[in-house]
């Protein structure tokens, strides 16, 4: 297959890599959308078979190789529960940041398979391309595991901090600029290899001192990542398609992470150079005083939601953990024979990534057009009569919005406090992520529900 | 005088991450978390520059290191071009609608 038609290929896949993002505008066209996408692929990868030509025995072991890792995926998406999306694509991103790392080596010492000139007499504009690639790629590989394992709970979710970080981290970074530098001048192959290790040191030490409630920001970050890496090996290769495709899945990783730092309120500096939740913990425990709380059981908040003509469910990260959206959807069931209007509000940092408690509710066959954005929902709160917050805190704290001290003022929150009567399903008294009281939890018309949230809504369901 | 052919590239790039930004922007915040799936699997399109280490130069059985990492790598995208996409299929289809009754 010549050059030229080839390229006019790779062209089409990455037409199609953009159409696949379009159909996620909307439930309906989604699945459309995700058919081009694997149609790209297949094309992407089928003409990169036919034009290299060379049907020797290499392309058997190829062939295997593709068939070993697709198995192991495909095993993998069957498998994997849907509370685990989290790991699993901070896992798939470690995959990403791997593998191009693993192309750049591959050209840095077989550029002629990539006709970037010959080892050590390589192209300056393919070398410093291909540096770009392996480093960032690098960076993605260790920041996705050290995402992942945080996520899994293997690794403490709570910031890991030591003084000099940011100073450490920042020379860090110049000194790959200075390898870059190096490696161009020399061509030698030792700067290449420092390089890369340079890199997977920043990763790691990147993500380290992030929280583990900040790992939606996180998740978008080395999304997007993956795919500036992408783009990178895009250029080296000269290939359309990578480099479409790159810049596609970067520009969205980044707009996610936007998303994700205006839903806390907090800039994008301010969540990487980490830290948040370690420091506030000190002064949680220091001046808390017991206040009274109204303690109720499955019966109480039975009789509640009997008598309400709405609800409004708040979902948050603790009903992940408790799985319990399957018993919540009973719930909702059951409250719907009765004739009671219920809703779902969802806060865009609720969970662990970008749109964690829709696909949640999906999957409980929850319809998603009952499933409302903040911004949709906020002002139905004054007129409904129950709301009941499932394993969320943060996301509902007045004093996001009345208290300036308060180290989550000004993030977006749920108008929960405007219910009738407000039922918190939580496990303990103890503070969210932010390390912050909640007000809520002392107000007259709260009522809390100490107990494992599948648990609780599963009783609940029983005294309805 | 001649363009580079780079210029072309960058001009490519430049441009998708416009389409990128426009494109994304108009996803359904419910489906973000399918968004993040499937750009893993599309950005697996990597798979090319593997398959191109993978074959390149071997006629015999005799594996270079570089044909090696390119196998390798090709295991690796391939988990996420499978994965990313049919676990983003298995998400999209419990987006369901409220029945009419």
């Amino acid at each position: 297959m010549s050059a030229n038609l080839s390229a006019i290929f790779y062209l089409i896949s990455g037409v199609l890599f953009i159409l696949a993002l379009r159909g996620l505008s909307s439930p309906e066209t989604s699945r459309q959308g995700n058919f081009f996408g694997i149609l790209g692929m297949t094309i992407a990868i089928t003409v990169t078979f036919l034009s290299t030509g060379s049907f020797s025995s290499g392309l058997t072991y190829v062939l295997i190789f593709l068939l070993i890792g697709g198995l192991i995926g495909a095993f993998i998406a069957y498998k994997i529960p849907m509370t685990a999306m989290p790991e699993l694509v901070a896992g798939f991103h470690s995959l990403v940041g791997l593998s191009a790392v693993l192309v750049a080596v591959a050209a840095f010492l077989n550029p002629e398979a990539f006709n970037l000139g010959s080892p050590e007499k390589i192209k300056l504009a393919s070398l410093i391309e291909m540096s770009i690639g392996a480093a960032v790629g690098a960076v993605t590989f260790s920041g996705s595991i050290i995402a992942f394992l945080k996520l899994q709970g293997i690794m403490s979710g709570s910031p890991i901090t030591f003084r000099g970080q940011h100073l450490l981290n920042a020379l860090l970074l110049i000194s790959i600029i200075v390898l870059t530098y190096l490696l161009c001048l020399t061509q030698s192959s030792n700067y290449f290899w420092i390089l890369l290790a340079v890199s997977f040191l920043i990763g790691f030490l990147l993500i380290i001192p992030i929280g583990g409630a900040d790992m939606p920001v996180v998740i978008s970050m080395l999304n997007s990542y993956s795919g500036w890496a992408a783009a990178g090996i895009g250029f080296t290769l000269e290939n359309s398609a990578l480099i479409i495709t790159g810049a596609l899945v970067g520009s969205s990783g980044a707009i996610l992470s936007y998303i994700m730092c205006k839903g806390m309120n907090r800039s994008f500096f301010n969540v990487i150079l980490g830290g948040f939740g370690a420091a506030e913990q000190s002064t949680a425990s220091g001046d808390k005083e017991h206040r009274p709380v109204k303690n109720g059981n499955a019966e109480d908040a039975a009789f509640l939601m009997k008598n309400a003509s709405s609800v409004i469910i708040v979902p948050g990260y603790g009903m992940a953990v408790a799985q319990a959206q399957h018993a919540l959807r009973e719930m909702v069931d059951t409250l719907k024979k009765n004739d009671i209007k219920v809703t779902y509000a969802i806060h865009p940092v609720a969970g662990r990534m970008p749109g964690h408690m829709n696909v949640l509710l999906a999957e409980a066959n929850v319809p998603y057009d009952e499933v409302f954005e903040l911004e949709e929902i906020n002002n139905d709160f004054a007129n409904a009569d129950v709301a009941f917050v499932i394993g969320a805190n943060d996301v509902t704290n007045p004093a996001a919005k009345s208290d300036p001290q308060s180290p989550i003022y000004g993030m977006p929150v749920l108008d929960v406090e405007k219910c009738k009567s407000v039922l918190f399903v939580k496990r303990s008294l103890s503070p969210g992520y932010a390390g912050i009281d909640n007000d809520l939890f002392y107000k007259e018309n709260t009522l809390m529900l100490f107990a494992d949230a599948k648990k609780m809504t599963e009783d609940i369901t029983k005294n309805l | 005088m001649e363009i580079d052919p780079f210029i072309f590239r960058l001009s490519i790039f430049i441009l998708s991450i416009f389409i990128g930004y426009y494109v994304v922007w108009s996803v359904t915040p419910s489906l973000h978390t399918p968004l993040m799936s499937v750009t893993n699997a599309i950005s697996s399109v990597i798979i090319v520059g593997a398959i191109i280490a993978g074959l390149a130069g071997n006629s015999e059985d005799t594996f270079t290191t570089s044909n090696i990492l390119g196998l390798l790598a090709i295991s690796l995208a391939a988990v996420n071009i499978f994965g990313g996409f049919l676990v983003t299929q298995r998400m999209l289809q419990m987006y369901k609608k409220k029945k009419d009754k």
